[in-house]
C-alpha cells in the first residue's frame, strides 16, 4: 500500500510541477498577481508530494519490502541499517527521486525566501524550476518507476554493490546532487532574467546565495567521493580522471567561475552577458554529468547501472534545457545593457582572467572526457586517459593560483601592479621559506613538487595575508586590528578562508603525488616491515563472518621509535550475494601524513600474505582543505548583505523600462 | 557586417556548439560501447609483435595466441577500472587456470611493473604497446578491454570496460568452456 501511495504522490507532483511552470510564467507575462502567486503555492505543494514519495521509498528499503523491485535489486535483509537507508539513492531510480526531491526543495526555498525579488522575476524563476521538474518527473514515471512491484516477491534481495556499502559513500550522492541541482536555481534566474530582458547588480546579489549553496555542497560531495576512493579502492589514489569524476568536476569549475563573475555583476554591473551564459552552462554541465553517469556512453568504474534507453531520455532533457536556455540567450542576450568599464589591471580584470582559466579548464576536462566518444563517431579509436589530464593540469592551475592570491589585493576599476606586489612581499617571503623547507625535507627532486608547494604556499599565505592587510595587522595596535577583524564583512572572510582551503588542498595533492613511498612484500605472522620511520608488524589474520559479508582481517601493530602508536586492521571482504570482493585499507593518520596498509592475497607458495604499505605525505590536507573551502562558502553565505530576505540597498537606480520582446 | 550583427552572431555561437555536441551524443547513444562489435569478431587477431615490459623480457605476439583458448586483456596502470577488475583476473588465472595475455596500453613500463607488483600478476605474457598502435589494430575503445581468442587464434568475443563477476560467470567462462571442446 505504501509504495502505491509513493507512486501516486509522484504523479501528483508531476501535475503540480506543470501548474508551477505554466501559471507563474503566464502570470508574469500578463502581470497577473494571482497567477504568479499560484506558482509559489504549487512549489510548496510539489515539495510536499515528493517528500511523501521519497519517504515511501525509504520505508520500503528500511523494512526490506521485497515485493518492490527496486528493493530486491539493491538491498538485502542482512544489510546494515545505514546502507538500507543509503541504498535508497544508491541506484538509478532512487537517485533520480532524490534529484527531484532536491529540485523541489530548492523550488520551495526560492518561493519561501527572497521576498525582495521582484514578483515577475520570481514568478519566472519558479516557472523555469517547474519546467525542469516536469522533465525529470516525467522521466522517472515513464522510464524509471522506483515503486514497480514484483510478483511473486523473492525471499531476499540481490544486495547493494559492496563498493557502495561505505559510510563515506552513503552521503556522497546527496551532497553531489545538492550541488548539481542547486545550480538549477542559477539557471532559472538566468532564464528568468533573459525573459525579463534585464540584469542589474541586484540580480547578481540574488543569484549568489544559491550558487554558493550549490558550490559548497558540490565541493563537499566531490571531496567525499575522492576520500571514499582513497580509502576504499585500496591503493590510495584519490583522483582518477574517470569520466564520472570529471562529470562532477566540470560543473564545479564552471560554478566556481559563475560565483566569481556574479560578484562582478553585483559590484560593478559588468560581465552580465557572460555571467548569464555561465549560469546556463553550469547547470547544463550538471545535466551532462547526470547524462554521462546514467546513459553508459562512456565506460567507467562508476557506471554501476547503465541503460541506453534511459540515456536517450536524459539526453532529451539535456537538449531541451540547455538548447532552450542557449536559444533564449541567442535571441535575448543582446538586450542586456553593457555595464561598467574597467582597466585590465583591476580586480575585475583578475576575475575575468580567473573566469577565463576556469572555463578553459572546464572545456579541457570536457574534451578529455568526451574525446573517445567524439572520435568514435568519426570512426577513429582513441583513448584519452590520465596522461592527458596530468600533462595539461599544471598549465592551467599555476596561473590560476597565481591570480587567485593576487586578485583580492587588487582594487576595483584600476590597480597598479607594483603597488599590489609590494603589499604581497610577505607572501612571497613565506612562499620562499616553504619551498626551502620542502627542499630541506624532501630534496630537489622532483622539481614539480617544489613548484607545487610554492603554489600551495602562495595561495594559502596569500589568503591569510590579505586578511592581515585588511585589519592592518602589526601596523596598528592589536586591539584595533581585532575590532577591524570583527567589522570585516563575512563575505571577505569567506573569500579568504576558501582561498586558503584551496592552498591547503593543493599542498595535499602535491605531497601525495610526488612524495609517495610504497613497499610490497610477503609478510608472515610476526614479520616486520619498515616504511617512512614506522615499523609495521603483522600480528594476526582472522576469518570472520559479519552481517552480509565474510572478511579476512589482518591486525597490524604500528611502532615508531620502538613505541606502539597504533593497532590497525586491514580487511579483504567477500560479499557472497553480490559475488564481489572489496578491500578495506588500514590507515594511520597523523594529519601530516597517512600510513596506508592493504592486506592482499594469501601467498600461494610459502604461506604469509602479500601486504602493500604506502606512506602518503600531506594527503589528509586534500580533504581538510576541501572542508575549509566549504567553510569559506558557508561564511560567505551567512554574510548579511547576501542574506535572502534582508532589504537590499540599491546601488544604482534600476532602469524601469523593459526591453521590447521580439 | 555591422558590429551589431556580429554581436548577435556571437551570441548564437554557444547554441551552435551545443547543437553539434548534442548531435554527437545522440550518435554516441546509438553505439553502446559495451556492445560495440569488434570488426575482428571471428577473424584472426591482427599480426603484431610487442616487446616485453623490460629489456630481455618476453613480449607478446600473435603467434602466442594459437593453440588454446585464451584471453587478451588490455590494461594500463593509470586506468582506475583496470584496478577494479584486476582481482577478478587474478582469480580467473589462479582458480580457473585461464591463460591471460596482456597488452599494456600507453603506459610507462615502470608504472606497469609497480601496478603488477601491487596487484599481482595474472598474465602469462605482457606486450608493451607504448604508442597504442596494436591497440588500434584491435580496435580498442578504451581501457580496460578483454578479448576471447580461440584455438585458431581468432577473436571470438570482445568485452569493453571492467569485467564484473557476472560477466565472467555468465559469458566469459561458458564461452571458454564451449570453445575448448
Amino acid at each position: 500500500m505504501i509504495p502505491e501511495i509513493g507512486h501516486y504522490a509522484l504523479v501528483l507532483a508531476l501535475l503540480l510541477a506543470v501548474a508551477q511552470s505554466v501559471m507563474p510564467l503566464v502570470g508574469a507575462a500578463r502581470r497577473d498577481v494571482a497567477w504568479m502567486e499560484t506558482g509559489r503555492m504549487a512549489a510548496f505543494a510539489q515539495l510536499a508530494a515528493i517528500t511523501v514519495s521519497f519517504a515511501a521509498l525509504m520505508q520500503a528499503h528500511v523494512v526490506s519490502d521485497f515485493s518492490v523491485l527496486n528493493v530486491v535489486n539493491n538491498s538485502h535483509s542482512l544489510k546494515p541499517m545505514l546502507y538500507k537507508v543509503a541504498g535508497v539513492w544508491g541506484n538509478h531510480e532512487g537517485s533520480l527521486l532524490l534529484w527531484v526531491f532536491m529540485l523541489a526543495l530548492f523550488g520551495a526555498a526560492v518561493a519561501g525566501f527572497g521576498r525582495n525579488i521582484p514578483p515577475t522575476l520570481k514568478a519566472r524563476v519558479l516557472g523555469v524550476q517547474g519546467l525542469i521538474g516536469v522533465g525529470f518527473l516525467l522521466f522517472i514515471l515513464v522510464t524509471s518507476n522506483p515503486f514497480a512491484r514484483v510478483y511473486p516477491a523473492p525471499i531476499d534481495g540481490n544486495d547493494l554493490n559492496p563498493l557502495l556499502q561505505d559510510p563515506g559513500l552513503a552521503f556522497h550522492p546527496p551532497f553531489l546532487y545538492l550541488g548539481y541541482v542547486g545550480f538549477s536555481v542559477a539557471f532559472s534566474f538566468a532564464v528568468g532574467a533573459l525573459i525579463e530582458g534585464r540584469v542589474d547588480p541586484a540580480w547578481g546579489r540574488w543569484v549568489r546565495p544559491w550558487t554558493l549553496v550549490a558550490w559548497s555542497s558540490l565541493t563537499m560531495g566531490i571531496a567525499m567521493g575522492s576520500w571514499w576512493a582513497y580509502y576504499e579502492l585500496g591503493w590510495g589514489g584519490w583522483w582518477f580522471w574517470d569520466p564520472v569524476e570529471n562529470a562532477s568536476l566540470m560543473p564545479w569549475l564552471a560554478g566556481t567561475a559563475l560565483l566569481h563573475s556574479a560578484i562582478v555583476v553585483e559590484k560593478r554591473d559588468a560581465l552580465k552577458t557572460w555571467t548569464i551564459l555561465l549560469a546556463i552552462l553550469t547547470f547544463s554541465l550538471s545535466l551532462l554529468g547526470t547524462f554521462l553517469v546514467r546513459s553508459g556512453v562512456l565506460t567507467s568504474v562508476h557506471a554501476f547501472a547503465v541503460d541506453p534507453q534511459r540515456g536517450v531520455a536524459v539526453l532529451g532533457l539535456l537538449i531541451l534545457a540547455t538548447g532552450g536556455g542557449l536559444l533564449l540567450f541567442a535571441l535575448r542576450a543582446h538586450a542586456l545593457k553593457i555595464g561598467g568599464l574597467f582597466s585590465p589591471l583591476s580586480r575585475e580584470g583578475a576575475l575575468v582572467l580567473n573566469n577565463l582559466l576556469l572555463s578553459v579548464s572546464a572545456a579541457v576536462v570536457l574534451i578529455g572526457t568526451l574525446m573517445p566518444l567524439l572520435l568514435d563517431a568519426f570512426g577513429h579509436k582513441i583513448s584519452v586517459g590520465a596522461p592527458y589530464f596530468n600533462f595539461i593540469t599544471p598549465f592551467l592551475t599555476i596561473p590560476l593560483v597565481l591570480v587567485m592570491a593576487l586578485g583580492p589585493f587588487m582594487p576595483w576599476k584600476r590597480a597598479d601592479l607594483s603597488g599590489v606586489l609590494s603589499r604581497m612581499w610577505v607572501v612571497a617571503l613565506l612562499t620562499f621559506i616553504s619551498v626551502m623547507l620542502a627542499l630541506w625535507l624532501a630534496g630537489v627532486k622532483p622539481v614539480m613538487a617544489l613548484v607545487g608547494i610554492a603554489m600551495a604556499a602562495w595561495a594559502g599565505f596569500g589568503a591569510v595575508w590579505e586578511v592581515a592587510e585588511r585589519v592592518k595587522l602589526f601596523r596598528v595596535p592589536l586591539g584595533e586590528s581585532l575590532s577591524r577583524a570583527k567589522g570585516l564583512p563575512l563575505g571577505a572572510w569567506g573569500t579568504a578562508v576558501a582561498h586558503a582551503g584551496m592552498g591547503i588542498a593543493i599542498a595535499g595533492m602535491v605531497g601525495t603525488t610526488f612524495w609517495l613511498a610504497e613497499d610490497v612484500r610477503v609478510m608472515k605472522l610476526g614479520d616486520k616491515a619498515s616504511i617512512a620511520g614506522y615499523e609495521v608488524t603483522l600480528d594476526k589474520v582472522e576469518d570472520l563472518a559479519v552481517a552480509n559479508y565474510r572478511t579476512e582481517m589482518g591486525s597490524f601493530m604500528i611502532r615508531r621509535d620502538g613505541k606502539l602508536v597504533s593497532t590497525l586492521t586491514a580487511e579483504r571482504r567477500w560479499y557472497p550475494v553480490a559475488k564481489m570482493q572489496t578491500t578495506e585499507a588500514a590507515i594511520h593518520t597523523t594529519f601530516y601524513s597517512d600510513l596506508y596498509i592493504v592486506l592482499g592475497e594469501e601467498n600461494p607458495g610459502g604461506g604469509g600474505w602479500v601486504v602493500r604499505l604506502y606512506h602518503h605525505p600531506l594527503v589528509p590536507w586534500i580533504w581538510i582543505g576541501s572542508l575549509v573551502m566549504v567553510l569559506g562558502g558557508c561564511l560567505s553565505l551567512s554574510d548579511r548583505r547576501l542574506r535572502v530576505g534582508v532589504p537590499a540597498r540599491r546601488t544604482a537606480p534600476v532602469p524601469a523600462a523593459l526591453q521590447p520582446a521580439e | 557586417m555591422s558590429a551589431v550583427t556580429r554581436h548577435r552572431l556571437l551570441l548564437l555561437l554557444p547554441l551552435a556548439v551545443f547543437l553539434i555536441l548534442g548531435g554527437y551524443f545522440a550518435l554516441g547513444l546509438t553505439r553502446d560501447p559495451s556492445k560495440l562489435p569488434s570488426m575482428l569478431i571471428d577473424k584472426p587477431a591482427p599480426s603484431f609483435a610487442l616487446p616485453g615490459l623490460s629489456e630481455g623480457e618476453k613480449g607478446l605476439s600473435n603467434a602466442d595466441l594459437l593453440g588454446k583458448v585464451q584471453l587478451v586483456n588490455v590494461f594500463a596502470s593509470w586506468c582506475a577500472p583496470c584496478r577494479v577488475e584486476h582481482p577478478l583476473l587474478m582469480r580467473l588465472a589462479k582458480e580457473q587456470g585461464v591463460t591471460i595475455h596482456a597488452i599494456n596500453y600507453k603506459d610507462k613500463p615502470d608504472a606497469a611493473q609497480a601496478f603488477l607488483a601491487q596487484m599481482g600478476n595474472p598474465y602469462t605474457s605482457i606486450g608493451a604497446d607504448k604508442d597504442g598502435r596494436v591497440a588500434i589494430d584491435f580496435g580498442v575503445y578504451g581501457v580496460p578491454e578483454t578479448y576471447v581468442i580461440d584455438k585458431q587464434g581468432r577473436v571470438r568475443y570482445r568485452h569493453v570496460g571492467p569485467l564484473m563477476p557476472f560477466d565472467v560467470e555468465e559469458t566469459i567462462l561458458p564461452m571458454i568452456r564451449e570453445l575448448s571442446k
